[in-house]
C-alpha cells in the first residue's frame, strides 16, 4: 500500500511541475499603486479585454500574466521585480512599463536574460535604444508632438507660447515642438518650464496673457496639473481673447476626460488613440473591454497599447509554435504590422519602435460625455527623435 | 508693467491667504500643545472631500457647505484629540512625527479607497467665476472671494484672541501652561477647543482651496511642506507670524515663478533657509 | 579605556555564586563591548540566507543596503537625538556620485563607493551648520526643506543627472577585478553584506566609545553636557558628517548593485520610509535599524503583492500602534518582555 502511494506521489510530482511549465508566462511590470496606479490597471484591463476576445491560450499553452507592482516612480524596484520574474518565475516575456525610468532600469535585465521586452507605455525616445530586446507598442513623444506643430503652422497658427513641466518628458516635448514648428515656418514666442508638482499656475498664465500668442502648447502630467492649468486658463479669460490651447493627447486622456469636463472643451490635441475612433476594430475592442472589466471606466491609450502588445505576443507564440526564443521572437516582432483599435500600426525594423497614424482631435461633448473627436490625421509617423 | 506687477502681487496675496487659512490651526496647535502634527493636511483634505460630497450628493450650494464643513471637521478633530492625540502630549517630537505620519498614511489610503485616486471635480457657483476689472487690473473673482474670506476669518480670530475670555485662556496656556493651570484655567478644555478650531479652519481651507490647489488623496503629503514652512517661518503659536509668513511665502513663490521661472521652485526653499538662519524660532516665535 | 570585566575573586570556590543584589535590573548599565551570543547568531543569518534563498538575493541585497541607510540615521537620531526628515539627500548624493562615475567610464566599484561616501560627507558640512544649531521643531523642518531642495536641484540639473528618467546603462566593473555583478545578484548580495558588516563594526565601536557616550548625554540634555565641558556643537557636527558618509555609502551601493540611479533616491518618501524602518526596529540600538529595515522591506514585498493600494493603510496603522503601545519598536518590545520575564522569576 505504502509503495503504491509513494509511486503515485512520485508520478504526480513529476507530472504537476511539467503542467505548470507549459504556461506561457508574461511578467507585467507597472505601477499598480500610488499616484500612477491607473497606468498598471489600464494595462491589465487591456490585456484582459484581449484574452476575453481571443481566448486565453495560444499554441497549446495557457497564457499566465504575472503582475508585479512597482508602486510608482521606483526604478530600482522595477529592476528587481524584472530580475525576479526572469530568474524565479522564468517568464517568457517582460511587458508593461508605465514610466520611462522603469523601462530604462529593466533594459539591462532584458539584454542579459535575452527576454523580449514589450513596452506598453513609457514614451521617451531613448527607451528603445537601451536594449536590442525592446519593442514598443505605445508611442514616442516626439512622434506625437511633431505633427501637431505641422498642423498648427498649416492652419495659420505661427506664434506659439510653450509651457511644459520641468522634467524629462516635458523638456523633450518642448524641444520636439520647437524644432517642428520652426521647420514649418512658425515661431515660439516664449517658453516656460513649470515645476513638476506646481500648485499655482496663475503667474505662468499671466505671462502667457502678456505675451499674446496665437496658441499655447502645453505639456503637463495628465490629471490634476492638466485640470489646474485649464481652469486657470479659462478663468483668466485667455480663451475669450482667442488663444487656443494645443497639446498632446495625454492631457485629455480618455480616462480622465469626463472629470475635466467643461474646462477641456475646445482643446485641440494630437495623439495616436481616441476612444471615439470610428473603426470596427475599435468597436470590438471597446466591447471586449467593457465585458472583461465591468465598471472600470473608459479605455484609454494605455489599455490599447497593452491590448496590442499582448496581441503581438500571441502572434509570436503562434509563429514559434509555443517555443519562445528571445532572438527569434525579436525577429518576428521587428517586422510586425496589423490593424489596431487605434488604426494601422507597424514596427520599424531599424529602431523596434512603433509607426502609427497621429490624429488631430478636438474635445467635444457628445450627449453627456466628452470625447476627443478626430478631424485630421498624419499617417505612418515614425519617431523623429531618432 | 505696473498692471502685471499688481496682478502678480494680488495672486501672491490670494495664494498666501489660502496657505494661512489652512496653516493657522497648525501654528496654534504646535505652539499651544507643542505637538508636531504632520497630519494637519489630512484635516484640510477631509474638509475638501466633505464639501464635494455635500455638493454632489445633497446638492448643497457651495457657500453653505463651508460652515457645515467647519463644524464637521472640528467635531472629528475634537474626537481624535480626546482619544489619540492627548496620549502623546508628553512624548518626544519624534514619536509625534511618526504618529502623525501614520495617521496621514491612513487618511490617504482611506481617501483612495472611498473616492478613488483621481482628482475631484468641483463646480463653483457662477457668481464666483471669471474676472473683475478693478482699477486697471484684472482680478479673479474667486481669488477676491478667497482674500475676503480670509480677512474676515483673521479679524474674527483676532477678536477671539484679544477680546474674549477664551482667547485670553488660549494665550495664557501658550505662554506658560503650568502657570495657566495653576490659575485655574482648564487647560484640557482649552486644548480640545483649540484643536477643534484649528482643524475646522483647515477643513474650510481645504474646501475653499479645491479650485486652486486641487483635491486628490495625496493632498496631505503634497502640501505638508508648505504648511510646515508657514509655521516654521512664522513661529509656532503666533497668528500674526502665520499671516506674515504665509503672505511672504505666497508672494515670493508667485512672483518668483512669474519673473524668474527657471528657478521658480527653489525660491520657496531658499527663502525658508535664509529666514530660518536669521530667525531660528520663526518671525514671531517664542525663544527656547 | 573600557573597564575590563572583573574575573571572580580568587578565594571563591568555583560553583558558589555570589549573592546578587535583588532589586537592580540585570541589564548592564555600563557599555559592554563584548560580542554576545545573540549578536554572533544575528550575523550568521545573512550568509545562511545566501545559501538558503538563491532566488531572493536581489531583495536581500536591497534589505542590506536599507539596513546600512537606517544605521546611518540611527547614529544621529537614536544616539544624538537629531530627527531628520531629509536624510535621503545624502543617500542620493552618494548614489548619483557613484552612478555618474560609472556612467563616465570610472567603473571600479570600491573607489566609486568611497568617493560616493566622501561626496555625501562633504555636502553634509554646510547642512550640518543649519541643522546642528537649531531647535527641535525648526531643525525638523530645515531637514525637510533641505531634502526637497536636493530633489529639486537634481531635477533641475537634468543635464548631469538625466532628471526623472534616471541614470541607466552604466558599466560597473568587476569587484576586485574578479567578481562581475550578475543577474541573479550573487555578487551584489555579498558586496552589500561585506560593506554593511564592516561599517557596522565601525559604528559599534563608535557608539561604545567615550565619544558615543557623550552623544547619548547630549541627546538627554545638551545644556548639561555643555556645562561638563563637552564641545556639544562639534560633537553633533562630527556625528552628522559620519552619518551622512554612511548614508552616501548606502546610496553608492544601491547605484552599483542595481546599475541605476533615479530621482526617487532623493525623494521625501525615501526619507519618510527610512524613519519608519528605524522606529519600527527601535532607535538607539544599532540592531534596531537592521531589524526594522528587514521587517519593513519584507512586509512591503509580501503585502504589496497581495494588496498594493492598502499597504499604505496598514503601514499607517502599524505606525500609530507602534507609537502608542510599542514605543521602542521591535527591540524595545523584546527588551520589555525580557525584563518582565526576568522579574517574574
Amino acid at each position: 500500500m505504502k509503495r503504491i502511494l509513494i509511486g503515485l506521489a512520485v508520478l504526480l510530482a513529476s507530472v504537476l511541475p511539467a503542467k505548470a511549465d507549459t504556461a506561457l508566462k508574461i511578467g507585467l511590470v507597472a505601477p499598480f499603486s500610488g499616484p500612477f496606479a491607473d497606468y498598471g490597471k489600464q494595462m491589465d484591463a487591456g490585456i484582459k479585454a484581449y484574452l476575453h476576445q481571443h481566448g486565453d491560450s495560444v499554441a497549446g499553452r495557457k497564457i499566465e500574466v504575472i503582475i508585479k507592482d512597482t508602486t510608482g516612480p521606483s526604478p530600482e524596484i522595477a529592476k528587481r521585480l524584472a530580475q525576479e520574474l526572469v530568474v524565479r518565475d522564468q517568464v517568457d516575456f517582460l511587458a508593461g512599463f508605465g514610466l520611462t525610468p522603469e523601462a530604462l532600469a529593466v533594459a539591462d535585465v532584458a539584454t542579459q536574460a535575452k527576454k523580449p521586452m514589450i513596452v506598453m507605455n513609457a514614451a521617451s525616445s531613448v527607451v528603445t535604444t537601451k536594449s536590442p530586446y525592446i519593442v514598443r507598442f505605445s508611442m514616442a513623444l516626439p512622434q506625437v508632438v511633431a505633427p501637431l506643430a505641422g498642423w498648427a503652422a498649416k492652419n495659420g497658427i505661427k506664434k506659439v507660447f510653450t509651457l511644459v513641466s520641468d522634467y524629462a518628458p516635458g523638456i523633450d516635448s518642448e524641444t520636439a515642438f520647437k524644432k517642428a514648428l520652426t521647420e514649418a515656418g512658425g515661431e515660439v514666442v516664449d517658453q516656460v518650464r513649470v515645476p513638476l508638482r506646481n500648485p499655482e499656475f496663475a503667474p505662468y498664465i499671466q505671462r502667457i496673457k502678456d505675451s499674446q500668442p496665437q496658441a499655447v502648447f502645453v505639456f503637463v502630467p495628465a490629471g490634476e496639473q492638466g485640470i489646474a492649468f485649464m481652469k486657470g486658463f479659462q478663468e483668466r479669460g485667455l480663451a475669450a481673447v482667442g488663444i487656443k490651447v494645443i497639446a498632446t493627447g495625454d492631457i485629455t486622456d480618455d480616462h480622465v476626460l469626463d472629470v475635466m469636463g467643461e474646462v477641456a472643451a475646445g482643446m485641440i490635441t494630437s495623439f495616436h488613440y481616441s476612444a471615439a475612433h470610428d473603426s470596427a476594430e475599435n468597436k470590438a475592442f471597446l466591447k471586449a473591454y467593457d465585458e472583461a472589466n465591468g465598471g472600470q471606466g473608459r479605455a484609454n491609450f494605455m489599455a490599447v497599447a497593452a491590448y496590442d502588445g499582448i496581441g503581438a505576443i500571441c502572434q509570436v507564440a503562434e509563429k514559434l509554435h509555443g517555443q519562445i526564443d528571445g532572438d527569434k521572437a525579436i525577429e518576428i516582432l521587428r517586422t510586425m504590422k496589423f490593424v489596431s483599435p487605434r488604426g494601422p500600426i507597424a514596427i520599424d525594423p531599424d529602431t523596434r519602435d512603433i509607426i502609427q497614424t497621429v490624429y488631430i482631435r478636438r474635445v467635444e461633448k457628445i450627449g453627456d460625455h466628452y470625447f476627443n473627436i478626430e478631424f485630421d490625421q498624419f499617417a505612418n509617423i515614425k519617431d523623429p527623435g531618432k | 508693467m505696473l498692471g502685471s506687477c499688481l496682478g502678480v502681487l494680488f495672486d501672491g496675496v490670494a495664494y498666501g491667504s489660502l496657505l494661512f487659512l489652512i496653516s493657522v490651526g497648525l501654528s496654534v496647535t504646535m505652539g499651544l500643545m507643542n505637538f508636531v502634527n504632520l497630519a494637519h493636511g489630512a484635516f484640510a483634505m477631509l474638509g475638501g472631500y466633505l464639501c464635494v460630497a455635500l455638493m454632489s450628493r445633497v446638492g448643497m450650494p457651495f457657500l453653505w457647505t463651508l460652515p457645515v464643513v467647519f463644524l464637521a471637521v472640528a467635531v472629528i478633530g475634537a474626537a481624535l484629540e480626546r482619544t489619540l492625540y492627548r496620549r502623546l502630549y508628553k512624548a518626544n517630537h519624534l514619536d509625534q512625527v511618526l504618529f502623525s505620519i501614520g495617521l496621514t498614511f491612513m487618511a490617504v489610503a482611506a481617501a483612495t479607497y472611498v473616492w478613488g485616486p483621481n482628482q475631484q471635480p468641483v463646480r463653483l457657483p457662477d457668481f464666483l467665476r471669471g474676472q473683475m476689472h478693478v482699477g486697471g487690473v484684472d482680478l479673479g473673482v474667486y481669488r477676491l472671494f478667497l482674500v475676503g474670506l480670509v480677512i474676515l476669518i483673521t479679524l474674527s480670530l483676532h477678536l477671539l484672541m484679544t477680546k474674549t475670555r477664551f482667547g485670553a485662556h488660549i494665550r495664557a496656556s501658550v505662554d506658560n501652561q503650568a502657570a495657566a493651570a495653576g490659575l485655574g484655567i482648564h487647560v484640557d478644555k482649552v486644548f480640545v477647543l483649540t484643536f477643534a478650531l484649528g482643524t475646522g479652519l483647515a477643513g474650510v481651507g481645504g474646501a475653499v482651496g479645491i479650485d486652486v490647489l486641487g483635491l486628490d488623496p495625496t493632498f496631505p503629503i503634497k502640501y505638508m511642506v508648505y504648511f510646515l514652512l508657514v509655521v516654521a517661518i512664522g513661529g509656532a503659536g503666533s497668528i500674526k507670524g502665520s499671516v506674515l509668513a504665509a503672505l511672504v511665502l505666497g508672494i515670493f513663490d508667485v512672483a518668483g515663478k512669474y519673473y524668474v521661472p527657471e528657478i521658480g521652485a527653489f525660491i520657496i526653499y531658499g527663502l525658508m533657509l535664509v529666514l530660518l538662519v536669521f530667525f531660528p524660532s520663526g518671525l514671531y516665535g517664542k525663544k527656547a | 579605556m573600557m573597564a575590563r570585566p572583573i574575573s571572580a575573586p580568587a578565594g571563591q570556590p568555583a560553583g558558589k555564586a555570589v549573592a546578587a543584589p535583588s532589586s537592580l535590573p540585570e541589564r548592564s548599565l555600563l557599555p559592554a563591548d563584548r560580542w554576545s551570543v545573540r549578536e554572533v547568531a544575528f550575523w550568521i543569518i545573512p550568509p545562511l540566507c545566501y545559501f538558503a534563498f538563491p532566488g531572493y538575493l536581489m531583495l536581500g541585497s536591497q534589505i542590506l543596503i536599507a539596513g546600512l541607510f537606517a544605521l546611518s540615521l540611527d547614529l544621529i537620531m537614536g544616539y544624538a537625538g537629531i530627527v531628520s526628515l531629509g536624510h535621503a539627500a545624502f543617500f542620493g548624493t552618494g548614489a548619483y556620485t557613484a552612478g555618474l562615475l560609472a556612467s563616465h567610464g570610472w567603473s571600479e566599484p570600491l573607489s566609486g563607493l568611497l568617493l560616493g561616501s566622501a561626496a555625501a560627507a562633504v555636502v553634509s558640512l554646510p547642512v550640518s551648520l543649519l541643522v546642528v544649531r537649531g531647535q527641535d521643531l525648526g531643525r525638523l523642518i530645515v531637514t525637510l526643506g533641505i531634502g526637497m531642495l536636493f530633489f529639486e536641484a537634481a531635477n533641475k540639473a537634468a543635464m548631469i543627472t538625466v532628471g526623472v528618467d534616471g541614470l541607466s546603462g552604466m558599466e560597473v566593473g568587476r569587484l576586485f577585478g574578479l567578481f562581475a555583478f550578475d543577474l541573479v545578484g550573487r555578487t551584489a548580495y555579498l558586496y552589500s553584506f561585506s560593506v554593511l558588516f564592516l561599517l557596522f563594526l565601525a559604528c559599534r565601536r563608535l557608539v561604545h566609545s567615550p565619544f558615543g557616550l557623550s552623544l547619548r548625554g547630549i541627546k538627554e540634555s545638551g545644556k548639561r553636557m555643555a556645562s561638563l565641558g563637552v564641545p556639544v556643537q562639534r560633537r553633533l557636527t562630527t556625528i552628522f558628517i559620519i552619518s551622512a558618509a554612511l548614508a552616501g555609502a548606502a546610496g553608492a551601493l544601491l547605484a552599483q548593485t542595481t546599475q541605476f540611479v533615479g530621482l526617487d533616491s532623493l525623494s521625501f518618501s525615501r526619507s519618510a520610509e527610512l524613519l519608519i524602518m528605524l522606529v519600527l526596529g527601535g532607535t538607539g540600538r544599532l540592531y534596531g535599524a537592521l531589524i526594522g529595515a528587514t521587517l519593513f522591506l519584507l512586509a512591503q514585498d509580501v503585502l504589496a503583492s497581495l494588496d498594493p493600494v492598502y499597504w499604505q493603510f496598514w503601514l499607517g496603522l502599524m505606525l500609530v500602534v507602534v507609537v502608542l503601545y510599542a514605543r521602542g519598536g521591535v527591540l524595545g518590545g523584546f527588551e520589555l518582555l525580557a525584563l518582565r520575564l526576568r522579574r517574574g522569576r
